[in-house]
Protein backbone atom coordinates (compact mmCIF):
# COMPACT_ATOMS: atom_id res chain seq x y z
CA UNK A 1 0.00 0.00 0.00
CA UNK A 2 1.27 2.84 -0.90
CA UNK A 3 0.71 6.55 -0.65
CA UNK A 4 2.19 9.64 -3.15
CA UNK A 5 5.10 10.26 -0.90
CA UNK A 6 6.26 6.88 -0.87
CA UNK A 7 5.37 6.02 -4.62
CA UNK A 8 7.38 9.64 -5.13
CA UNK A 9 10.27 7.83 -3.32
CA UNK A 10 9.67 4.30 -5.00
CA UNK A 11 10.25 5.89 -8.60
CA UNK A 12 12.78 8.34 -7.46
CA UNK A 13 14.65 5.86 -6.58
CA UNK A 14 14.65 3.81 -9.07
CA UNK A 15 15.44 6.40 -11.70
CA UNK A 16 18.84 6.82 -9.47
CA UNK A 17 19.74 3.32 -9.69
CA UNK A 18 18.63 2.46 -13.26
CA UNK A 19 22.09 4.24 -14.61
CA UNK A 20 24.05 2.43 -11.51
CA UNK A 21 22.68 -0.93 -12.67
CA UNK A 22 23.65 -0.61 -16.22
CA UNK A 23 27.01 0.85 -14.78
CA UNK A 24 27.12 -2.37 -12.01
CA UNK A 25 26.15 -4.73 -15.06
CA UNK A 26 29.15 -3.31 -16.95
CA UNK A 27 31.61 -3.31 -14.56
CA UNK A 28 30.32 -7.16 -14.02
CA UNK A 29 30.75 -8.13 -17.63
CA UNK A 30 34.02 -6.50 -17.64
CA UNK A 31 35.25 -8.11 -14.36
CA UNK A 32 33.86 -11.84 -14.44
CA UNK A 33 36.26 -13.32 -17.17
CA UNK A 34 39.09 -15.30 -15.86
CA UNK A 35 37.35 -15.56 -12.34
CA UNK A 36 37.04 -13.12 -10.01
CA UNK A 37 39.51 -12.53 -6.63
CA UNK A 38 39.04 -10.58 -3.35
CA UNK A 39 42.85 -8.62 -4.10
CA UNK A 40 41.22 -8.41 -7.95
CA UNK A 41 38.07 -6.60 -6.21
CA UNK A 42 39.85 -4.34 -3.68
CA UNK A 43 42.63 -3.76 -6.10
CA UNK A 44 39.72 -1.68 -8.44
CA UNK A 45 37.79 -0.18 -5.39
CA UNK A 46 40.04 0.45 -2.24
CA UNK A 47 40.91 4.26 -1.52
CA UNK A 48 38.65 5.18 -5.08
CA UNK A 49 36.22 7.63 -3.89
CA UNK A 50 34.32 7.32 -7.32
CA UNK A 51 33.70 3.68 -6.63
CA UNK A 52 32.70 4.70 -3.12
CA UNK A 53 30.10 7.31 -4.41
CA UNK A 54 29.00 4.58 -7.07
CA UNK A 55 28.23 2.43 -4.63
CA UNK A 56 27.58 4.61 -1.83
CA UNK A 57 24.93 6.22 -3.49
CA UNK A 58 23.54 2.47 -5.04
CA UNK A 59 23.22 1.10 -1.25
CA UNK A 60 20.97 4.70 0.22
CA UNK A 61 18.39 4.16 -3.32
CA UNK A 62 18.28 0.26 -3.14
CA UNK A 63 17.79 0.42 0.44
CA UNK A 64 15.05 2.98 -0.33
CA UNK A 65 13.23 1.00 -2.98
CA UNK A 66 13.72 -2.70 -1.69
CA UNK A 67 11.66 -1.14 1.44
CA UNK A 68 8.77 -0.44 -0.27
CA UNK A 69 8.71 -2.90 -2.60
CA UNK A 70 8.95 -5.49 0.26
CA UNK A 71 5.87 -3.43 2.32
CA UNK A 72 4.03 -3.58 -0.94
CA UNK A 73 4.58 -7.12 -1.36
CA UNK A 74 3.73 -7.85 2.26
CA UNK A 75 0.72 -6.06 2.00
CA UNK A 76 -0.75 -7.62 -0.81
CA UNK A 77 0.62 -11.48 0.09
CA UNK A 78 0.56 -11.65 3.24
CA UNK A 79 -2.09 -9.18 4.22
CA UNK A 80 0.20 -7.77 6.48
CA UNK A 81 -0.75 -3.96 7.54
CA UNK A 82 -0.65 -1.18 10.46
CA UNK A 83 2.10 -1.03 12.96
CA UNK A 84 3.97 -4.31 11.32
CA UNK A 85 3.59 -3.13 8.07
CA UNK A 86 5.27 -0.03 9.18
CA UNK A 87 7.92 -1.59 11.36
CA UNK A 88 8.76 -4.12 8.04
CA UNK A 89 9.26 -0.90 6.19
CA UNK A 90 11.48 0.66 8.12
CA UNK A 91 13.39 -2.22 9.52
CA UNK A 92 14.47 -3.62 5.92
CA UNK A 93 15.44 -0.01 4.95
CA UNK A 94 17.71 0.12 8.05
CA UNK A 95 19.15 -3.38 7.75
CA UNK A 96 19.60 -2.54 4.44
CA UNK A 97 22.00 0.72 5.11
CA UNK A 98 23.46 -1.54 7.22
CA UNK A 99 24.57 -4.10 5.52
CA UNK A 100 25.22 -2.15 2.41
CA UNK A 101 27.61 0.11 3.96
CA UNK A 102 29.54 -2.09 5.53
CA UNK A 103 30.16 -3.89 2.01
CA UNK A 104 31.32 -0.26 0.39
CA UNK A 105 33.11 0.72 3.56
CA UNK A 106 34.88 -2.81 3.14
CA UNK A 107 35.70 -2.44 -0.58
CA UNK A 108 36.77 1.10 -0.56
CA UNK A 109 38.05 2.31 2.56
CA UNK A 110 42.19 2.60 1.74
CA UNK B 1 -13.79 -24.46 -35.88
CA UNK B 2 -15.09 -26.73 -33.09
CA UNK B 3 -18.32 -28.09 -33.32
CA UNK B 4 -21.32 -27.27 -31.23
CA UNK B 5 -21.85 -29.94 -28.65
CA UNK B 6 -25.41 -31.16 -27.74
CA UNK B 7 -25.25 -29.93 -24.19
CA UNK B 8 -23.07 -27.45 -22.46
CA UNK B 9 -21.66 -28.60 -18.58
CA UNK B 10 -22.02 -25.67 -16.59
CA UNK B 11 -21.23 -25.21 -12.88
CA UNK B 12 -22.29 -22.12 -10.95
CA UNK B 13 -21.50 -21.26 -7.85
CA UNK B 14 -24.28 -21.09 -5.41
CA UNK B 15 -24.86 -19.83 -2.24
CA UNK B 16 -23.27 -16.90 -0.08
CA UNK B 17 -19.87 -16.21 0.84
CA UNK B 18 -19.97 -18.02 4.15
CA UNK B 19 -21.58 -20.77 2.82
CA UNK B 20 -20.65 -21.34 -1.33
CA UNK B 21 -20.77 -24.49 -3.30
CA UNK B 22 -20.26 -25.71 -7.02
CA UNK B 23 -23.71 -27.18 -8.66
CA UNK B 24 -23.98 -28.83 -12.12
CA UNK B 25 -26.63 -28.32 -14.91
CA UNK B 26 -27.11 -29.64 -18.07
CA UNK B 27 -28.16 -26.87 -20.47
CA UNK B 28 -28.80 -27.47 -23.78
CA UNK B 29 -26.40 -25.78 -26.42
CA UNK B 30 -27.67 -23.35 -29.45
CA UNK B 31 -26.24 -22.34 -32.60
CA UNK B 32 -26.20 -18.84 -31.02
CA UNK B 33 -26.69 -18.24 -27.53
CA UNK B 34 -25.45 -15.91 -24.49
CA UNK B 35 -23.79 -16.87 -21.76
CA UNK B 36 -26.69 -15.07 -19.86
CA UNK B 37 -28.95 -17.00 -21.94
CA UNK B 38 -27.65 -19.88 -20.37
CA UNK B 39 -27.93 -18.47 -16.51
CA UNK B 40 -31.45 -17.82 -17.78
CA UNK B 41 -32.34 -20.89 -18.67
CA UNK B 42 -31.08 -22.74 -15.70
CA UNK B 43 -33.31 -20.35 -13.79
CA UNK B 44 -36.29 -21.31 -15.72
CA UNK B 45 -35.80 -24.57 -16.72
CA UNK B 46 -33.84 -26.00 -14.03
CA UNK B 47 -33.71 -24.14 -10.31
CA UNK B 48 -36.02 -21.54 -9.95
CA UNK B 49 -34.08 -20.13 -6.36
CA UNK B 50 -30.75 -19.11 -8.89
CA UNK B 51 -30.14 -15.57 -8.04
CA UNK B 52 -28.31 -13.34 -10.60
CA UNK B 53 -28.95 -9.82 -11.85
CA UNK B 54 -29.74 -8.41 -15.47
CA UNK B 55 -31.53 -5.80 -17.28
CA UNK B 56 -31.22 -4.29 -20.63
CA UNK B 57 -29.15 -7.68 -22.12
CA UNK B 58 -27.50 -5.38 -25.16
CA UNK B 59 -24.33 -4.21 -22.81
CA UNK B 60 -25.76 -0.53 -21.91
CA UNK B 61 -26.92 -1.14 -18.06
CA UNK B 62 -23.34 -3.41 -16.95
CA UNK B 63 -25.21 -5.62 -14.51
CA UNK B 64 -25.08 -8.91 -15.65
CA UNK B 65 -20.97 -8.87 -15.17
CA UNK B 66 -19.95 -12.82 -14.00
CA UNK B 67 -16.65 -14.54 -13.60
CA UNK B 68 -17.22 -16.87 -16.88
CA UNK B 69 -14.17 -19.54 -16.65
CA UNK B 70 -12.19 -18.14 -14.49
CA UNK B 71 -12.87 -13.78 -16.73
CA UNK B 72 -14.89 -11.48 -15.77
CA UNK B 73 -17.08 -10.81 -18.92
CA UNK B 74 -20.76 -9.10 -19.36
CA UNK B 75 -22.74 -12.06 -19.49
CA UNK B 76 -25.23 -10.90 -21.99
CA UNK B 77 -22.98 -9.81 -25.00
CA UNK B 78 -20.61 -12.63 -24.29
CA UNK B 79 -21.23 -15.72 -26.70
CA UNK B 80 -20.48 -19.31 -25.17
CA UNK B 81 -19.53 -20.44 -28.42
CA UNK B 82 -16.35 -17.69 -28.02
CA UNK B 83 -15.56 -18.78 -24.20
CA UNK B 84 -16.64 -22.53 -23.99
CA UNK B 85 -15.69 -24.25 -27.27
CA UNK B 86 -15.24 -27.64 -25.48
CA UNK B 87 -18.73 -27.09 -23.95
CA UNK B 88 -17.74 -26.63 -20.28
CA UNK B 89 -18.69 -22.84 -18.47
CA UNK B 90 -17.78 -22.15 -15.16
CA UNK B 91 -19.64 -19.43 -13.84
CA UNK B 92 -18.70 -17.52 -10.54
CA UNK B 93 -20.55 -14.00 -9.40
CA UNK B 94 -18.08 -11.10 -9.79
CA UNK B 95 -14.39 -11.47 -7.59
CA UNK B 96 -13.43 -9.04 -5.31
CA UNK B 97 -16.96 -8.19 -4.00
CA UNK B 98 -18.75 -10.15 -1.23
CA UNK B 99 -21.90 -12.26 -2.04
CA UNK B 100 -25.01 -11.81 -1.64
CA UNK B 101 -26.12 -14.92 -2.86
CA UNK B 102 -25.18 -16.57 -6.03
CA UNK B 103 -24.23 -14.72 -8.71
CA UNK B 104 -25.30 -11.37 -7.28
CA UNK B 105 -22.86 -9.68 -5.44
CA UNK B 106 -22.93 -6.99 -3.31
CA UNK B 107 -21.87 -3.62 -5.01
CA UNK B 108 -22.05 -1.45 -2.51
CA UNK B 109 -17.98 -1.49 -1.58
CA UNK B 110 -17.48 -0.76 -5.56
CA UNK B 111 -19.92 2.42 -5.55
CA UNK B 112 -18.73 3.81 -2.31
CA UNK B 113 -15.23 4.17 -3.97
CA UNK B 114 -16.29 6.03 -6.43
CA UNK B 115 -17.42 8.65 -3.58
CA UNK B 116 -14.56 8.19 -1.95
CA UNK B 117 -12.39 9.05 -5.22
CA UNK B 118 -14.33 12.19 -5.45
CA UNK B 119 -15.41 10.69 -9.05
CA UNK B 120 -18.34 12.84 -8.70
CA UNK B 121 -19.36 16.24 -10.32
CA UNK B 122 -18.35 19.18 -8.50
CA UNK B 123 -20.41 21.87 -10.23
CA UNK B 124 -19.06 25.13 -11.22
CA UNK B 125 -22.10 26.96 -11.72
CA UNK B 126 -25.69 27.12 -10.83
CA UNK B 127 -28.63 26.13 -13.29
CA UNK B 128 -29.37 29.95 -13.97
CA UNK B 129 -25.85 30.71 -15.35
CA UNK B 130 -24.63 30.22 -19.12
CA UNK B 131 -23.13 27.13 -20.09
CA UNK B 132 -19.50 26.78 -20.03
CA UNK B 133 -18.38 25.70 -23.51
CA UNK B 134 -16.36 22.77 -24.31
CA UNK B 135 -14.15 22.60 -27.47
CA UNK B 136 -14.83 18.83 -28.43
CA UNK B 137 -10.98 18.86 -30.07
CA UNK B 138 -8.86 19.96 -26.89
CA UNK B 139 -6.62 18.18 -26.03
CA UNK B 140 -8.35 17.75 -22.24
CA UNK B 141 -11.69 16.83 -24.01
CA UNK B 142 -10.07 14.23 -26.12
CA UNK B 143 -8.30 12.46 -22.82
CA UNK B 144 -11.48 12.54 -21.22
CA UNK B 145 -13.28 11.46 -24.11
CA UNK B 146 -11.46 8.09 -23.66
CA UNK B 147 -13.30 6.93 -20.31
CA UNK B 148 -16.38 8.61 -20.40
CA UNK B 149 -18.18 5.01 -22.20
CA UNK B 150 -17.65 2.96 -18.82
CA UNK B 151 -21.25 1.42 -17.89
CA UNK B 152 -20.21 0.42 -14.22
CA UNK B 153 -20.28 -2.98 -14.42
CA UNK B 154 -17.58 -3.96 -12.29
CA UNK B 155 -15.42 -6.12 -14.77
CA UNK B 156 -12.15 -4.05 -13.85
CA UNK B 157 -12.62 -3.90 -10.53
CA UNK B 158 -13.00 -7.77 -10.68
CA UNK B 159 -10.10 -8.22 -12.98
CA UNK B 160 -7.54 -6.24 -10.96
CA UNK B 161 -5.00 -8.31 -8.83
CA UNK B 162 -4.25 -5.13 -6.77
CA UNK B 163 -7.70 -4.82 -5.52
CA UNK B 164 -7.72 -8.69 -4.64
CA UNK B 165 -4.73 -8.09 -2.62
CA UNK B 166 -5.57 -4.20 -1.17
CA UNK B 167 -9.09 -4.23 0.07
CA UNK B 168 -8.84 -0.48 -0.08
CA UNK B 169 -7.48 0.08 -3.17
CA UNK B 170 -10.22 2.09 -5.29
CA UNK B 171 -9.98 0.62 -8.05
CA UNK B 172 -9.70 1.35 -11.71
CA UNK B 173 -13.16 2.68 -12.54
CA UNK B 174 -13.75 4.94 -9.72
CA UNK B 175 -10.14 6.22 -10.63
CA UNK B 176 -10.43 6.42 -14.24
CA UNK B 177 -13.78 8.43 -13.33
CA UNK B 178 -11.42 10.59 -11.84
CA UNK B 179 -9.65 11.36 -14.14
CA UNK B 180 -11.88 12.56 -16.63
CA UNK B 181 -13.59 15.02 -14.33
CA UNK B 182 -9.73 16.53 -13.79
CA UNK B 183 -10.23 16.64 -17.60
CA UNK B 184 -13.55 18.41 -17.75
CA UNK B 185 -13.18 22.34 -17.19
CA UNK B 186 -16.85 22.02 -16.00
CA UNK B 187 -15.64 20.69 -12.37
CA UNK B 188 -14.59 22.84 -9.69
CA UNK B 189 -12.51 20.67 -7.53
CA UNK B 190 -9.32 19.59 -9.16
CA UNK B 191 -7.39 19.84 -5.92
CA UNK B 192 -10.28 17.18 -3.92
CA UNK B 193 -10.07 14.77 -6.62
CA UNK B 194 -6.04 15.25 -6.77
CA UNK B 195 -5.94 14.73 -2.93
CA UNK B 196 -8.80 11.83 -2.39
CA UNK B 197 -6.60 9.64 -5.03
CA UNK B 198 -3.74 10.40 -3.64
CA UNK B 199 -4.68 8.90 -0.49
CA UNK B 200 -3.59 4.77 1.25
CA UNK B 201 -6.02 3.17 -1.43
CA UNK B 202 -5.32 5.90 -4.07
CA UNK B 203 -3.86 5.59 -7.71
CA UNK B 204 -0.43 5.37 -6.63
CA UNK B 205 -1.17 1.25 -5.79
CA UNK B 206 -1.73 0.23 -9.24
CA UNK B 207 1.17 -1.84 -10.42
CA UNK B 208 0.00 -1.31 -14.11
CA UNK B 209 -0.49 -4.87 -14.95
CA UNK B 210 -3.17 -3.76 -17.08
CA UNK B 211 -5.58 -6.46 -16.37
CA UNK B 212 -8.35 -3.66 -16.44
CA UNK B 213 -7.86 -2.40 -20.04
CA UNK B 214 -7.52 -6.01 -20.80
CA UNK B 215 -11.25 -6.94 -20.04
CA UNK B 216 -12.84 -3.87 -20.31
CA UNK B 217 -16.12 -4.98 -22.68
CA UNK B 218 -16.40 -1.33 -23.88
CA UNK B 219 -12.62 -1.77 -24.52
CA UNK B 220 -11.40 1.33 -22.33
CA UNK B 221 -7.89 1.86 -20.67
CA UNK B 222 -8.49 2.71 -16.84
CA UNK B 223 -4.45 1.69 -16.34
CA UNK B 224 -3.65 5.09 -19.18
CA UNK B 225 -6.25 7.10 -17.23
CA UNK B 226 -4.39 6.23 -13.83
CA UNK B 227 -0.95 6.72 -15.51
CA UNK B 228 -2.75 10.24 -15.99
CA UNK B 229 -3.72 10.62 -12.22
CA UNK B 230 -0.23 9.77 -10.75
CA UNK B 231 1.56 12.08 -13.36
CA UNK B 232 -0.56 14.85 -12.00
CA UNK B 233 -0.76 14.03 -8.58
CA UNK B 234 3.01 14.43 -8.74
CA UNK B 235 3.15 17.46 -10.52
CA UNK B 236 0.94 18.67 -8.01
CA UNK B 237 3.14 17.92 -5.72
CA UNK B 238 6.25 19.06 -6.60
CA UNK B 239 4.37 22.73 -7.70
CA UNK B 240 3.32 22.54 -4.40
CA UNK B 241 7.00 22.07 -3.11
CA UNK B 242 8.26 25.27 -4.86
CA UNK B 243 5.43 27.41 -3.92
CA UNK B 244 6.19 27.00 0.17
CA UNK C 1 -0.40 -25.88 -21.10
CA UNK C 2 -3.36 -24.59 -19.48
CA UNK C 3 -2.62 -20.95 -18.81
CA UNK C 4 -4.20 -19.68 -15.83
CA UNK C 5 -7.25 -17.72 -16.22
CA UNK C 6 -7.00 -13.98 -16.54
CA UNK C 7 -3.45 -14.03 -17.51
CA UNK C 8 -2.33 -11.85 -20.62
CA UNK C 9 0.95 -10.20 -21.64
CA UNK C 10 1.08 -7.36 -19.42
CA UNK C 11 0.12 -9.12 -16.50
CA UNK C 12 3.09 -11.40 -17.12
CA UNK C 13 4.91 -8.22 -17.06
CA UNK C 14 3.79 -7.74 -13.90
CA UNK C 15 4.66 -11.39 -12.41
CA UNK C 16 7.99 -11.10 -13.40
CA UNK C 17 8.97 -7.72 -12.44
CA UNK C 18 7.49 -8.58 -8.68
CA UNK C 19 9.16 -12.47 -8.49
CA UNK C 20 12.64 -10.55 -10.17
CA UNK C 21 12.24 -7.63 -7.60
CA UNK C 22 11.39 -10.03 -4.52
CA UNK C 23 14.29 -12.21 -5.17
CA UNK C 24 16.87 -9.26 -5.71
CA UNK C 25 15.34 -8.29 -2.46
CA UNK C 26 16.36 -11.41 -0.61
CA UNK C 27 19.66 -11.81 -2.15
CA UNK C 28 20.93 -8.35 -0.99
CA UNK C 29 21.40 -9.29 2.24
CA UNK C 30 24.10 -12.04 1.38
CA UNK C 31 25.81 -10.28 -1.28
CA UNK C 32 26.28 -7.23 1.23
CA UNK C 33 27.49 -9.42 3.83
CA UNK C 34 29.50 -11.55 1.57
CA UNK C 35 31.38 -8.24 0.28
CA UNK C 36 31.49 -7.15 4.14
CA UNK C 37 34.02 -9.77 4.49
CA UNK C 38 36.58 -8.47 1.95
CA UNK C 39 38.84 -6.60 4.51
CA UNK C 40 38.56 -8.91 8.01
CA UNK C 41 37.98 -12.82 6.61
CA UNK C 42 39.51 -12.72 2.93
CA UNK C 43 39.65 -16.21 3.37
CA UNK C 44 35.87 -16.57 3.54
CA UNK C 45 35.62 -14.17 0.39
CA UNK C 46 37.92 -15.74 -1.80
CA UNK C 47 36.37 -19.14 -1.01
CA UNK C 48 32.90 -18.47 -2.08
CA UNK C 49 34.84 -16.92 -5.33
CA UNK C 50 36.56 -20.37 -5.93
CA UNK C 51 33.18 -21.65 -5.20
CA UNK C 52 31.57 -19.33 -7.78
CA UNK C 53 33.64 -21.49 -10.45
CA UNK C 54 31.46 -24.20 -10.42
CA UNK C 55 29.03 -23.69 -13.13
CA UNK C 56 26.53 -24.22 -11.68
CA UNK C 57 26.53 -21.32 -9.72
CA UNK C 58 28.01 -19.30 -12.96
CA UNK C 59 24.46 -20.30 -14.17
CA UNK C 60 22.72 -19.16 -10.98
CA UNK C 61 25.01 -15.70 -11.44
CA UNK C 62 23.65 -15.73 -15.03
CA UNK C 63 20.08 -15.91 -13.52
CA UNK C 64 20.92 -13.16 -10.85
CA UNK C 65 21.97 -10.66 -13.49
CA UNK C 66 18.94 -11.25 -15.43
CA UNK C 67 16.46 -10.35 -12.86
CA UNK C 68 18.36 -7.72 -12.35
CA UNK C 69 18.60 -6.23 -15.91
CA UNK C 70 14.58 -7.04 -16.01
CA UNK C 71 13.73 -5.50 -13.20
CA UNK C 72 15.41 -2.42 -14.56
CA UNK C 73 14.72 -2.61 -18.38
CA UNK C 74 10.82 -3.55 -16.93
CA UNK C 75 10.62 -0.70 -14.30
CA UNK C 76 11.82 1.84 -17.06
CA UNK C 77 8.96 0.85 -18.99
CA UNK C 78 6.78 1.30 -16.26
CA UNK C 79 7.83 5.02 -15.57
CA UNK C 80 8.15 5.81 -19.12
CA UNK C 81 4.24 4.63 -19.20
CA UNK C 82 3.44 6.81 -15.85
CA UNK C 83 5.32 9.97 -16.94
CA UNK C 84 5.83 10.16 -20.99
CA UNK C 85 2.92 10.55 -22.95
CA UNK C 86 0.82 7.23 -23.68
CA UNK C 87 2.04 4.71 -26.13
CA UNK C 88 -0.59 1.74 -26.67
CA UNK C 89 2.93 -0.33 -27.39
CA UNK C 90 3.23 -1.57 -24.03
CA UNK C 91 3.26 -5.64 -24.96
CA UNK C 92 6.35 -4.64 -27.42
CA UNK C 93 7.52 -2.50 -24.66
CA UNK C 94 7.53 -5.02 -22.04
CA UNK C 95 8.86 -7.83 -24.52
CA UNK C 96 11.80 -5.07 -25.50
CA UNK C 97 12.51 -5.03 -21.91
CA UNK C 98 12.72 -8.84 -21.37
CA UNK C 99 14.64 -9.53 -24.70
CA UNK C 100 17.03 -6.58 -23.65
CA UNK C 101 17.53 -7.98 -20.26
CA UNK C 102 18.37 -11.40 -22.21
CA UNK C 103 20.71 -9.59 -23.89
CA UNK C 104 22.57 -7.96 -21.00
CA UNK C 105 22.70 -11.18 -19.18
CA UNK C 106 23.79 -13.31 -22.09
CA UNK C 107 26.94 -11.39 -22.53
CA UNK C 108 27.54 -11.67 -18.78
CA UNK C 109 27.25 -15.35 -19.05
CA UNK C 110 29.18 -15.52 -22.37
CA UNK C 111 31.99 -13.64 -20.38
CA UNK C 112 31.91 -16.37 -17.23
CA UNK C 113 32.39 -18.98 -18.76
Amino acid sequence: MLDLRLYMAQRLSALVMAPLVLGHIAVMIYAIQGGLSTAEILGRTQGSLLWFLFYGTFVLAVSVHAAIGLRVIAHEWLRLRGTALGLLTWGTCAALLALGFSAVFAVTLP
Amino acid sequence: MTRTPEMLHVTVQRGTAQDSRKERYDVPARENQTVLDVVSWIQQEADPTLSYRFACRVGMCGSCAMMVNGVPRWTCRTHVSRVAGDGRLDIAPLRNLPVIKDLATDMDPFFDKWVAAEAHHHPTRGRLEEFDPIKPDSPERAEANLGIECINCGICYAACDTVAGNPDYLGPAALQRAWTLLNDSRDADRPGILAAVSGRGGCHNCHSMGSCAQYCPNGLNPMRAIAGLKRETVKAALRGKRDA
Amino acid sequence: MKHPPRSHPLWLAFVLHRVSGLALALFLPAHFWLLSQAITAPARLDGFLAFADNPLVKIAEFGLVFLLAVHMFGGLRLMALEFLPWSDRQKTLAAGAVGAALFLSGTFFLRAI
